[in-house]
């Protein structure tokens, strides 16, 4: 299970980031799984590879809240695939999920700002 | 998740349904993976495995995901996974399964018998009665007595009007009875009761009724009984026609109108019961006569119930003040007189309480045996869990998480925990009448034990041992996944001989073992030693070869002067008999059930002071009575033919009754009062012991049989030289010849009298002896498993020692010292344990010591050589090692 990777290319992501991770790209159209790991590493230009193993636990976590839902169709290559979409209750819950992370990104880009000089 | 979806988990082809689909899907995933590799520009064979790589482990995957599914039917399945996985793991090690499986069913079994039989005897001991808690004897007392004496009938019934503590009173006394026909007569037990008796316990006859109001009184008026399930199905094939059909009790007809139920056995520990009478047909079964109009005739066994809420000291107040007035109202016959109630586990009617030490000490040995059987499943589930420390290893590697692993293993416990209890209980349930095997049939019956099992104490100590059992998987467990990766591979305690973490928590599980396997030896030894002194101890007189036997003419229609024609001519023809160098008649019978005679008396010169009633047993006995017995005559002389009905009534007086009331005299010639007759002391002998043989010297005299006729009495004789089992044809043959309607009871020895009233003690030796052996055993086999498996362990360092130079010899005595070592420690803590234990059975042990040095010695040694013996096997092996096979180890 453990491929050995440089350790900087290897980014350890908290739960919670891959579940919203995976709804933003689900925000897009509906996805398989395979669909959603090419999806992920080219938008976040190959930073983000996800492991098959952390996928498809979080894809069942997520139906089991129903956050999304799947159903069978068929791909362009005519195969059986398993295509998933958002829930409504998905759609909030990405909301949610996407302002708290924009507060979090604006407070860190503060933080990389010089301080301001302080007024004698 | 909808509801319906929920709910459709459980269905297992929805389940399976899922599982493929996820499977689908995964491989969809790879297949399209090696596809766009193959389109990027990898060759075919490099696509597929690259894929496959860079996938990883697909059947982890899909565990991980499908852990991730939340309802209660794949919960369910997880469990029924780990449950299957864990019975294959048992069956593939049957040794080790069969073994823990053993360990617990003695443990459990033991434990849940011995403790519902104590809480059987002491909290419900009548099958079938209700509201037993509340149930409580009622005993006379006599002032100036400490022993409890029985109540008249008069007495009992102005009792039972004159309080309001109780809601019930009815009476139960034992009684005998005869079923003559052929050379031996069979005796029956049963109860002589009021008429409410059936419905004051609650007992509803399996057919017919119980007894009508008023048929308990009237001298003989109402010949009916009801008779036990048993002797409807033994004597009279359970015909369903048998209300009304009769029965000879004493050749005296009474008509069957009601059978009990089955599981009722009478109100008497110790007996079952197989017929009830009412207390009118008292004169049928008792020879001294009706006695319910008479109030100084003492023989009921009463008890009552309190109602609810009431406590036994309220209950005792209101008693009380009862026996204070009818002290007073009746001054004759109830001066010195009160009464006394008992919580039934201290009644003093029945076996009750001779019986509660020793299952007390049957209640703390199982305990004992408990813990032990519980450090020989740790022990034994500990090696498990090292010995798959590999294989707990590479899962681990593979991916399990360390919380699976521990889920599995602690299933496994829980189901080995389960398959020992099942078994536990059923040890329970078949020993459920083997208490009353431990005890000889007396006077012919079997005594029988109505083990209702009390379910709360069962029901404790099965989740006694599924709870430790359960514990002891999960320690190791926990242990042997904590490990880290590298380090379990290799495979390599630290240390070796010496043991390291591991070996040092065996070790002392087995310590424990070995001191626990001590002190029950101890205490084993040491019951062993008091019951052969009991055995051995002197009651006075010569029990080996003096054999008697019961002869009831009442039975047979006597009155006394016809009885005193028989008993001298049986006498004369016995004393004829070749073989037999003594004869004699008495009418009460040493160590048996029934206790002797016992009377007021007077002394002549003595004064008893103001509340004291003096009382005394006596036995009417025929001249000869001590020769045959062998009971010294100290002073004066025996009784002589002279001493006829007519002559001057005269007694002879135990050596302690002469002290008592003559002090500084000699008795010979003084006077002495039974019952309103004076008679003149001319002997004393010495004292006997005929209740118990630790009890204190009694207050006992003799009269002439000649002066107070019996009906029932007791055939004494000693064999001149010989068996007596040889003589015995020819006294049943002498019997005959003066009446052939006569039969003897069973003939015994005196010495096998003795031997059936110390059945307490009997079984406290053999439960002691049992478990005691069962704990050297396990202690055993626990430092056999630890030596061997320490052995095993250290197999490269033993190679290296032979390597450098060590003969074989010295590598055995290296074993034998690390495990003689632990062996020696362990019985160090097992005798200091036993020297502050053993001083609990202080009261228990006659004539022994609790430090008896011979007891301790012995089981030291035997502990030592067992120890011995478990290191030999093992350091044999070690002895014997291929140096280069060890080093590759």
């Amino acid at each position: 299970m453990a491929r050995k990777e440089p350790a900087t290319s290897r980014i350890e992501l908290l739960q919670g980031t891959l579940d919203f991770i995976i709804l933003q790209a689900l925000r897009w159209g509906p996805c398989h799984g395979y669909g959603l790991v090419q999806l992920i590493r080219s938008q976040s230009g190959n930073v983000l590879q996800v492991e098959t193993g952390s996928l498809y636990p979080a894809l069942q976590r997520l139906m089991e809240h129903d956050a999304i839902t799947a159903e069978w169709g068929v791909s362009d290559m005519d195969r059986r695939v398993r295509v998933y979409r958002l829930t409504p209750a998905g759609r909030k819950r990405l909301a949610a999920e996407r302002s708290r992370w924009e507060q979090l990104t604006q407070a860190i880009a503060g933080l990389m700002q010089p301080p301001a000089p302080e007024e004698a | 998740m909808s509801i319906f979806e929920r709910l459709s988990e459980w269905l297992p082809w929805v389940r399976t349904r899922r599982g493929d689909e996820l499977a689908e899907e995964l491989r969809t995933h790879l297949a399209m993976a090696e596809a766009d590799r193959v389109a990027r520009g990898e060759q075919p064979a490099d696509a597929a495995a690259n894929a496959r790589r860079e996938f990883g482990n697909t059947a982890l995957v899909r565990e991980l995901s499908q852990d991730q599914w939340r309802g209660p039917g794949f919960w369910f399945e997880r469990l029924s996974q780990d449950v299957r996985f864990a019975l294959r793991m048992l069956r593939r090690s049957p040794v080790f399964t069969a073994v823990a499986v053993a360990c617990l069913a003695l443990g459990i079994g033991a434990n849940a018998a011995v403790r519902s039989w104590t809480e059987g005897i002491v909290h419900h001991p009548f099958p079938g009665v209700r509201e037993q808690d509340r149930l409580v004897a009622i005993a006379g007392t006599v002032k100036g007595s400490v022993e409890d004496d029985e109540m008249s009938w008069p007495d009992f019934i102005d009792l039972s009007h004159g309080t309001t503590a109780f809601d019930a009173f009815f009476v139960s006394k034992i009684t005998g009875a005869t079923l003559t026909g052929g050379d031996r007569a069979e005796r029956l037990v049963g109860q002589l009761v009021t008429a409410n008796y059936f419905d004051a316990i609650g007992v509803r006859p399996m057919l017919g009724r119980g007894f009508l109001p008023g048929e308990d009184v009237g001298r003989g008026a109402h010949p009916v009984t009801v008779i036990s399930y048993r002797l409807w199905r033994d004597h009279f094939g359970s015909n369903p026609q048998i209300v009304g059909s009769t029965i000879n009790y004493n050749s005296a007809p009474h008509t069957i109108v009601g059978v009990t139920p089955p599981e009722f056995l009478g109100t008497f520990v110790g007996y079952a019961m197989q017929f009830w009478v009412p207390a009118s047909q008292q004169a049928v079964f008792d020879p001294s006569g009706y006695k319910l109009d008479d109030r100084s005739a003492r023989w009921v066994e009463g008890f009552a119930r309190l109602s609810p809420g009431i406590s036994v000291s309220a209950g005792q107040a209101e008693v009380n003040v009862v026996a204070r007035r009818l002290e007073a109202q009746f001054a004759n016959d109830d001066r010195g007189r009160g009464v006394r109630i008992f919580p039934l586990d201290q009644n003093p009617f029945d076996n009750a309480k001779t019986l509660e030490p020793m299952l007390r000490v049957g209640s703390i040995v199982a305990g004992v045996l408990l813990v032990i059987v519980c450090a020989n499943i740790a022990n034994l589930l500990l090696v498990r869990a090292l010995a798959r420390g590999p294989e707990l290893t590479v899962r681990h590697a593979l991916g399990a998480s360390r919380g699976r692993l521990i889920r599995q293993l602690v299933t496994e416990g829980v189901i080995l925990a389960a398959i020992g209890t099942v078994a536990g209980l059923f040890v329970a349930y078949i020993s459920r009448n083997t208490l009353g095997l431990f005890f000889a049939p007396r006077g012919g019956v079997n005594l029988v034990f109505g083990a209702d099992y009390d379910w709360t104490v069962v029901g404790a100590t099965v989740a006694l041992g599924l709870g430790s059992t359960t514990l002891f998987a999960l320690i190791p467990a926990l242990h042997s996944t904590r490990a880290d990766l590298a380090f379990a591979l290799r495979a390599a305690a630290p240390g070796a001989i010496r043991g390291g973490q591991r070996g040092r928590l065996r070790a002392a599980i087995v310590l424990v073992q070995i001191s626990l396997g001590v002190v029950l030896l101890i205490g084993s030894g040491l019951a062993i030693r008091s019951l052969r002194g009991l055995l051995r101890a002197n009651p006075g007189f010569s029990s080996a070869r003096v054999t008697t036997g019961g002869i009831n003419l009442f039975v047979a229609g006597y009155d006394t002067a016809r009885a005193h024609r028989f008993e001298d001519d049986l006498l004369r023809r016995v004393r004829a008999i070749e073989r037999i160098g003594a004869a004699a008649f008495a009418t009460n019978l040493p160590f048996s059930t029934r206790p002797y005679d016992n009377g007021p008396i007077a002394v002549d010169g003595y004064a008893p002071s103001r509340d004291e009633r003096p009382t005394a047993d006596y036995n009417a006995v025929t001249p000869g009575y001590f020769a045959t017995l062998g009971i010294p005559l100290r002073v004066g002389r025996d009784f002589a033919a002279s001493d006829a009905d007519t002559s001057a009534p005269v007694a002879i007086v135990s050596r302690a009754m002469g002290e008592r009331y003559w002090p500084n005299t000699s008795p010979i010639g003084r006077r002495l009062q039974l019952r309103g007759t004076w008679m003149r002391v001319v002997g004393i002998v010495s004292d006997i012991k005929y209740r118990s043989l630790t009890q204190p010297a009694s207050m006992l005299f003799y009269v002439p049989l000649a002066q107070q006729r019996s009906t029932a009495v007791s055939l004494f004789f000693r064999p001149d030289g010989t068996n007596a089992v040889r003589v015995v044809p020819a006294v049943v043959a002498a019997i005959h010849e003066v009446d052939p309607n006569v039969s003897p009871y069973e003939f015994v020895t005196l010495r096998e009298q003795i031997d059936r009233s110390t059945s307490g003690q009997q079984i406290m030796v053999t439960l002691l002896t049992l478990f005691g052996t069962v704990a050297l055993c396990l202690a055993v086999l626990g430092l056999y498993g630890v030596i061997s498996y320490v052995v095993s362990q250290s197999t490269r360092e033993l190679g290296v020692r032979l390597a450098l130079g060590a003969t074989p010899s010295q590598l055995l005595a290296l074993v034998v010292s690390s495990g003689l070592r632990l062996a020696l420690t362990g019985v160090a803590l097992g005798i200091l344990t036993a020297l502050v234990t053993t001083r609990l059975l202080g009261d228990l042990l006659f004539e022994v010591s609790p430090r008896d040095p011979v007891v301790f010695g012995s089981v030291i040694a035997v502990m030592i050589g067992a120890s011995l013996a478990s290191c030999l096997l093992p350091a044999w092996r070690a002895s014997r090692l291929d140096p280069t096979r060890a080093l590759r180890a």
